[in-house]
């Protein structure tokens, strides 16, 4: 699949790759010093779910995240300073330091909210699709979601309105096996999943491999379709997640996952893969670039002031 | 009221749930525990620790995300005979279980004529800080107050929680059950052999002449904390933990206004239509006409929950601006006062170890 693939996709693909995974890496090297207070829910090992689907995306489509939401805010687009600065609990964050990590929203790069409480943006961006079709746009909105999200009744609501109305939505589960510490098998009576999705009429795809360009392959494709108006579609994208729940560390000695789980996803990680696709010095150039931009995010978070306490009260109302 | 002797043992908030719960699964077979992680390492912050081992997976065991199909299930167990507890993480979540709660146990009882029972507990924790923000951090207890047919308990210390809880596993009806995640490490004297906590029936945690204040949930500690700094300039506080919100004692909080005449409530929530203001109102229903009376209310700033500490310190009530208020209300023409900032950090600090 990698031969269709131009030098500069490639480049791409990888300048967002490293930068999500290394600007998380350093979300979690602060974490320890307290100056990030609010709960992190690291994406890696999952990024190339969120870099490969937003890749085929235009700047005026929109995502919809999750609180495990900062690849997806990243890969759009989402300012990374904004970002930093929002944990930090910044008057500069792109929540005014009201939201944390969980709440990441960029409306110039069209990252809608994401929520705490699991499952509850699946409709919203379903209705945010209705707006794009009533609007007779071609523009398509992606909606993030976990595995653990899809138990949700509402999911199964939104799937049969989303079909009902062929709205242009592309829903993506990343299935890590797990919600909070509960494997999938103590929650799923069988892992059919795409079956039952297609159930509604919804074209729904699994990929298992790990492989950031079946991801992308397979987003061009169905978002193609929904450009076309031929209604929604799901992938299913098999993932695991290489950290804790919430927080910055790895807790494989807390027996409830063998880090053996692990393993062969570490072994194919897509970061060296990706990066072994590319010349050497362009490689590099890639890594620099984005090392100074997380630097320039950090620096921009430690720099910013706290809101003033008279901001408490403003927003409650538009 | 029941009272420990002073020989017990100090046990935390988080074990004397477990216990509870524990001693009641022993007692009666149809006790069953589910909700989301309540069988996971972390045992939801440890307050099902143990039960697993105990009891093995059929009476103990997670569910999948579907908490408001999840208390169907509660709903329809607890109708054909068993005492289902349902666990929440997180108190927003009973948002998801509302229609539920609200539409269906709330009302089965009565709109069936008294042909069926709920005997159900929905265990749910309040959390706070480290940027829990708006969806995690809500005292959602007035919303269910509203509805007849729900009992709503809110325990602030170790003792009250194993007696409610068992007091709330063994009663007929639906209870919501209110924690709060700073409660959980604090310790109290928790007696080892089985007791209830009566519901309706307030605690005076404090004898004081000056001012009743009423605090709920966590906030009862805030307050017992706030009226140690009173202490320093003789404010006397008639300190009263409601305990259970529904049904709700007023007789004890009436008694104590018609001796001080002031009442501050400090809640743990926002004061719009909230417990405060059901407290407040049936105060003033109860004395108005009958001498001066003044009357005040706390709770969470009328916001959302902010993440960033630079703003969520102005979000709750503290000890020290408990203390203020308190203090202006008792000494309306003394200047103002305002504890020294140390005092309150150390009042902040402090374990909660009694006294009842
Ligand atoms: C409605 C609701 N129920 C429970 C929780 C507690 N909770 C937070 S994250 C999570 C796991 C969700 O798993 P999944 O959707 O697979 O996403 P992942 O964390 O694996 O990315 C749970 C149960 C919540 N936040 N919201």
């Amino acid at each position: 699949m990698t031969s269709q693939y131009t030098p500069e996709t490639i480049a791409r693909l990888y300048r967002s790759l490293y930068f999500i995974r290394h600007y998380e890496e350093r979300v979690a090297a602060i974490y320890p010093s307290d100056k990030i207070k609010s709960p992190v829910h690291l994406s890696i090992g999952q990024e190339f779910i969120s870099v490969g689907v937003c890749d085929v995306l235009r700047p005026d489509d929109a995502v919809s995240g999750t609180y495990r939401g900062h690849a997806a805010y990243l890969a759009k687009g989402g300012d990374p300073a904004a970002m930093m600065a929002e944990m930090y609990g910044k008057a500069t964050g792109s929540a005014a330091g009201r939201g944390g990590s969980m709440h990441l929203i960029d409306t110039k790069a069209n990252v809608l909210g994401a929520s705490a409480v699991v499952g509850t943006t699946i409709p919203i961006a379903a209705g945010y699709a209705l707006a794009l079709k009533r609007q007779k746009t071609d523009r398509v909105i992606v909606a993030f979601f976990g595995d653990g999200a899809s138990e949700e009744g509402c999911f199964y609501e939104t799937l049969n309105f989303a079909a009902l109305h062929k709205l242009p939505i592309l829903f993506v589960c990343e299935n890590n096996f797990y919600a909070i510490h509960e494997p999938q098998s103590k929650r799923w009576a069988t892992d059919r999943f795409c079956e039952r999705v297609a159930t509604f009429g919804i074209d729904a795809r699994k990929i298992t491999s790990g492989d950031l360009f079946e991801v992308r392959d397979t987003a061009a494709e169905l978002v193609d379709k929904l450009r076309r108006g031929e209604g929604p579609a799901l992938i299913e994208c098999h993932a695991y997640r290489w950290r804790e729940h919430v927080g910055p560390n790895e807790d494989y000695d807390q027996g409830y996952r063998p880090r053996t789980e692990m393993e062969p996803w570490e072994a194919r990680d897509e970061v060296p893969r990706i990066a072994a696709l590319l010349p050497e010095a362009e490689r590099a150039a890639i890594e620099a670039e984005a090392q100074a931009a997380i630097d320039a995010a950090v620096a921009f978070a430690e720099q910013s002031p706290f809101p003033a306490a008279e901001e408490l009260y403003r927003h409650v109302f538009a | 009221m029941s009272s420990p002797n002073a020989a017990t043992r100090q046990l935390r908030y988080v074990d004397a749930l477990a216990e509870a719960v524990s001693q009641e699964m022993a007692r009666d077979e149809s006790v069953f525990v589910f909700g989301l992680d309540v069988d996971d390492h972390k045992a939801i912050q440890g307050s099902t620790r143990g039960l697993l081992e105990r009891f093995g997976p059929e009476r103990i065991f997670t569910t999948p995300l579907s908490e408001d199909a999840m208390t169907g299930v509660a709903i329809g167990a607890a109708m054909a005979g068993m005492r289902p507890i349902h666990v929440h993480i997180r108190m927003d979540f009973l948002l998801l279980c509302m229609n539920q709660l609200v539409n269906m146990a709330a009302k089965a009882h009565y709109m069936y004529g008294g042909a069926v029972k709920v005997p159900m507990v929905a265990r749910s924790m309040i959390g706070k800080s480290w940027g829990q923000g708006a969806q995690h951090s809500q005292g959602l207890h007035s919303m269910f107050m509203h509805v007849p047919g729900l009992k709503v308990v809110a325990p602030s210390n170790a003792y009250d929680a194993k007696g409610c809880m068992i007091a709330a596993i063994r009663d007929d009806n639906p209870v919501i059950f209110m924690e709060h995640r700073l409660l959980y490490p604090t310790e109290a004297p928790v007696p080892e052999a089985p007791y209830t906590v009566e519901f309706g029936r307030a605690r005076r945690m404090l004898e004081g002449g000056d001012i009743t204040v009423v605090g709920v949930s966590n906030m009862a500690i805030e307050c017992l904390r706030a009226a140690e700094l009173l202490r320093e300039v003789d404010v006397g506080v008639d300190l009263i933990d409601p305990i259970t919100l529904v049904p709700l004692d007023i007789d004890t909080i009436v008694d104590s206004v018609a001796r001080t005449r002031r009442l501050l409530v400090v809640d743990n929530s926002w004061i719009n239509c909230g417990a405060s203001a059901e407290i407040t109102s049936q105060v003033s229903e109860r004395l108005g006409g009958s001498g001066p009376l003044q009357i005040r209310r706390m709770g969470f700033a009328p916001t959302t929950c902010p993440t960033t500490p630079a703003l969520e310190q102005h979000f709750y009530p503290n000890p020290s601006t408990i203390a203020e208020a308190a203090y202006a209300m008792a000494r309306p023409n003394g200047s103002p006062w305002r504890p020294d900032p140390e005092h309150a950090r150390l009042a902040y600090q402090a374990q909660f170890k009694g006294p009842f």
